[in-house]
């Protein structure tokens, strides 16, 4: 029933040497620049694997899951989401105003916040849905000027509307969220600092991901969309309509990415909102294979990377060499998947040629006819 | 010459330096060869026409028979050249190739032609055709067989693949059948006949399309009244048609391709909107459905191009089972997709249809076209369907799985099933229909009696020679 070991191998080896090829590649260029690489990584492993690198890791391993599904939902049915990023900014902004402005029992509070950012996301991916299917626009250029118009909207919206100063800085942001509206972080042994207690939400997210992908009738539509258009089309979805709900979807879980930051940690939404994780999440999505659990490691990986880079700076080595690492590690990988792809197809072709195990010819008669053919040779 | 998935297609993708042989040699004019890519293959003089064409339909003639091997003065396309090679190639081979004309104005026959002399113009001198005349009408035919004698007479070699075995008697020096990947002989067609060679090829008889007693009811299933649907530039692909189809009864579609066939049927599945005109199915209007809602109603779709419309070549074959039916059991249990159920009525198809593959979890794309096809008509006539639209239902499938499609075809029909049938087989149209409609440039221009009418006159009919419309 389940896929043969001999089957799942290759999947697992494939990433694994694209990360010693990524590893590679960073050697050399940490070479060619002039740093030791073996004391490089060694510096970053020892660092990385502090208690608290350990939980700051998870936690940007939190937000870059979320940001990965986010994208990967639309990937499933070749729809390029690249507004993640505008779409979970303007989400947090408007949620931590929300969240900021009112005071509701706790789980009252959370949820309202959780619905006005998942709401604001899917609002502003769905734009530039209606103008796919409307217009026939492509997603891929309105979601990435959608990027620009909500870093421009989020600005201003902040410095006019939504803002109070913030003590002591020159910094703005809204107006801190109520303790009601707060997600308390689990403690982590060596260290005072905490896991963002939505990691568990990201994890619901990434199930709920997964069942309604795999194992639903909508998720069947999507892939099959994603696979053949046409023959999806034939099969009867209604392709514009899916692309409506899958980029509401993935506006809905953009809305999410700002959550355990917002809820669990800085309570309010300011000029240093974390950026970019919207990009960071195409990479994953792509590292990941859009496998709930495959972006789980990408995710872990990257946050892995971005945490232990941080000691580079003390050894005066450019920490920029873990966006070159990052780059090869996804493109690398989507190589190897690639090859991996075409190796599998030609064992089952020749498996096919081989001949069938069973099956022997039958009479043609189809049984849900329910009687026999009118004799002809079968 | 063989079956589906009998190594045919293998064997000319190693001959033309697409895939690798496991062993063996290729000598070509006594000289052992080995081609690692199609390019070594051609500069060895091999040439490949493929079944479906690879023309750029928005460049002339000319600029699609030099691409990829242009002509070139400095880094400019050197025209006259190339137009007086072309010319050439066309006079001396006798293919009437306009080097100017569009090829989107091109009717099939003469892209056929724009494609062998694409093949010429690279020095070919042994020409590999796929299936040469599976989308030609009888009289095109007969000029791609007049043409290739043409070849034949200059010297050059072409090996010809075709299902069709009076026409690879009527025009093959030498004929090979292969069987399940191994020649099963080699024999001159003086020396044999079509049932011979069909018992060769399958190890039966020759199979051929035909009704028994009329099991047409007066119910009246499908209704298609005043139907006009327009092309996506506007004009009108299907104009003013009205039928009907009773259960019991097949209704045969004949017409040369690109006459509406396509946007009739697309139409009746609701891909297509309907400009003006009803369709009804067993009596409620259906016209404003959407494609889901019509299949769930019952009616049942095997698209003209299975591998773009019929099929997800990547996902597994449980999957492929669902697709269309993913709203119903077996394949849905709610919400959800019912995997052991698709899988397990997956496997039913598989056993009922002789579907051969080693198990339902591989992709559909590493099955023979013949398999595929076999796939969707069983995937088809499950569920319960009241109304089959089938295009092209035996188009490139072997005698064996065409003689299993059309016994069920049959034994649908007299449980009660109503079909319209769009072919371009000629001799299936005329075999397998109870009532026949020509279709000629998207209007229903006459209707033939399918016990009477030879695949001649249908011919006519199709190209409006007759009637002169």
């Amino acid at each position: 029933m389940s896929p043969l070991p001999k089957q799942v191998l290759p999947a697992l080896v494939a990433p694994a040497l694209a990360l010693a090829f990524a590893t590679l590649i960073s050697a050399l260029v940490l070479l060619t620049s002039g740093a030791d690489p073996l004391l490089t990584f060694n510096s970053m492993l020892d660092f990385g694997v502090r208690p608290d690198q350990v939980v700051n890791t998870v936690n940007q391993a939190t937000t870059y899951y979320l940001a990965a599904l986010a994208v990967a939902v639309g990937f499933r049915m070749n729809l390029f989401n690249i507004g993640v990023d505008g779409q979970y900014r303007l989400a947090a902004l408007l949620a931590a105003y929300l969240g900021g402005a009112v005071s509701l029992p706790a789980p009252l509070h959370i949820a309202l916040i959780f619905l006005v950012a998942m709401a604001v996301g899917a609002a502003w991916a769905s734009i530039a849905a209606v103008l796919k299917v409307r217009r026939g626009v492509s997603e891929v250029i309105s979601t990435i000027m959608l990027n620009a118009i909500a870093t421009a909207l989020g600005a201003y919206l902040l410095s006019t509307w939504l803002s109070v100063p913030v003590a002591g800085s020159n910094n703005i942001g809204t107006k801190p969220i109520g303790f009601s509206g707060q997600i308390p972080g689990l403690p982590f042994p060596g260290t005072s600092n905490r896991i963002f207690g939505l990691v568990f939400a990201a994890v619901l997210v990434g199930v709920g991901y997964h069942v309604l992908v795999s194992r639903t009738r909508f998720g069947f539509d999507l892939r099959a969309t994603g696979l053949s258009t046409p023959a999806a089309v034939a099969s009867g979805v209604h392709v514009r309509r899916m692309v409506l709900v899958t980029m509401g979807i993935s506006g809905g879980i953009a809305g999410l990415i700002g959550m355990p930051q917002l809820l669990g940690s800085s309570h309010s939404y300011s000029l240093d909102f974390p950026a970019g994780l919207g990009f960071a999440g195409i990479g994953i999505a792509l590292l990941g294979r859009n496998n709930p659990i495959g972006i789980a490691f990408g995710s872990l990986l990257f946050g892995f990377l971005d945490q232990s880079s941080q000691i580079l700076d003390l050894e005066g080595i450019p920490k920029e060499i873990v966006a070159i690492m990052q780059a090869t590690l996804v493109l690398s990988v989507v190589s190897a998947y690639e090859m991996v792809r075409r190796i599998r197809l030609r064992q089952q072709q020749r498996q096919v040629g081989a001949g069938p195990a069973a099956a022997p010819p039958a009479p043609g008669a189809p049984p849900d006819a329910g009687r026999s053919g009118s004799g002809g040779p079968a | 010459m063989g079956e589906n998935g009998a190594g045919k297609s293998t064997l000319m993708k190693i001959l033309y330096g697409m895939q690798k042989p496991d062993e063996g040699t290729i000598i070509v004019n006594g000289v052992p060869m080995a081609f690692a890519t199609p390019a070594a293959a051609i500069s060895a003089g091999i040439g490949m026409v493929h079944q479906h064409f690879m023309l750029a339909e928005n460049l002339t003639v000319l600029e699609n028979v030099v691409l990829g091997s242009e002509p070139r003065r400095g880094i400019v396309l050197a025209r006259r050249a190339a137009r007086a090679r072309i010319e050439e190639i066309s006079a001396s081979y006798g293919l009437g190739i306009r080097p100017d004309a569009l090829v989107a104005d091109l009717g099939v026959g003469d892209r056929q032609r724009v494609e062998i002399g694409k093949v010429l113009f690279r020095g070919a001198r042994i020409l590999i055709l796929d299936e040469p005349t599976a989308v030609l009408v009888p009289q095109e035919v007969d000029e791609l067989f007049a043409n290739l004698r043409e070849l034949k007479s200059e010297g050059l070699t072409v090996i010809f693949i075709s299902h069709k075995l009076d026409e690879v008697l009527k025009v093959a020096d030498a004929i090979t059948v292969i069987r399940r990947g191994t020649t099963v002989a080699s024999v001159k067609p003086a020396d044999v006949t079509a049932r011979d060679l069909a018992r060769l090829m399958v190890g039966s008889e020759l199979p051929v399309p035909g009704l028994r007693e009329s099991t047409r009811t007066d119910h009246t299933q499908l209704t298609v009244v005043g139907l006009t649907a327009l092309t996506s530039d506007g004009r009108p692909a299907v104009d003013d048609v009205s039928l009907s189809v009773c259960r019991g009864e097949i209704v045969g579609i004949a017409g040369v391709e690109g006459n509406g066939q396509a946007e009739l049927v697309e139409s009746v599945m609701g891909m297509r909107p309907a400009e003006r005109g009803r369709i009804l199915l067993d009596g409620t209007d259906i016209t404003d459905w959407s494609t889901r809602a019509r299949r769930e109603a019952g009616i049942a779709y095997v698209p003209a191009d299975r591998q773009r419309h019929g099929l997800l070549l990547e996902s597994p074959l449980w999957e492929n089972r669902a697709l269309g039916h993913q709203t119903r059991p077996p394949n849905a249990k709610g919400p959800f997709i019912d995997r052991a159920g698709a899988r397990r009525d997956c496997e039913r198809i598989a056993r009922t249809y002789d579907v051969r593959t080693p198990s339902v979890d591989v992709p559909a794309s590493v099955l023979s076209g013949g398999n595929q096809q076999k796939l969707i008509v069983g995937r088809e006539m499950s569920d319960g369907p009241t109304v089959l639209i089938a295009a092209h239902p035996t188009r490139g499938v072997d005698v064996g799985a065409q003689a299993a499609i059309w016994d069920q075809l049959r034994a649908a029909r007299s449980a009660g099933l109503a079909v319209l049938l769009i072919s371009a087989d000629l001799d299936e149209l005329i075999g397998m229909s109870d009532t026949l409609w020509v279709l000629l440039r998207g209007r229903l221009v006459a209707q033939v009696d399918p016990g009477r009418v030879t695949p001649h006159e249908l011919g006519c009919a199709m190209t409006g020679a007759r009637d002169g419309q």
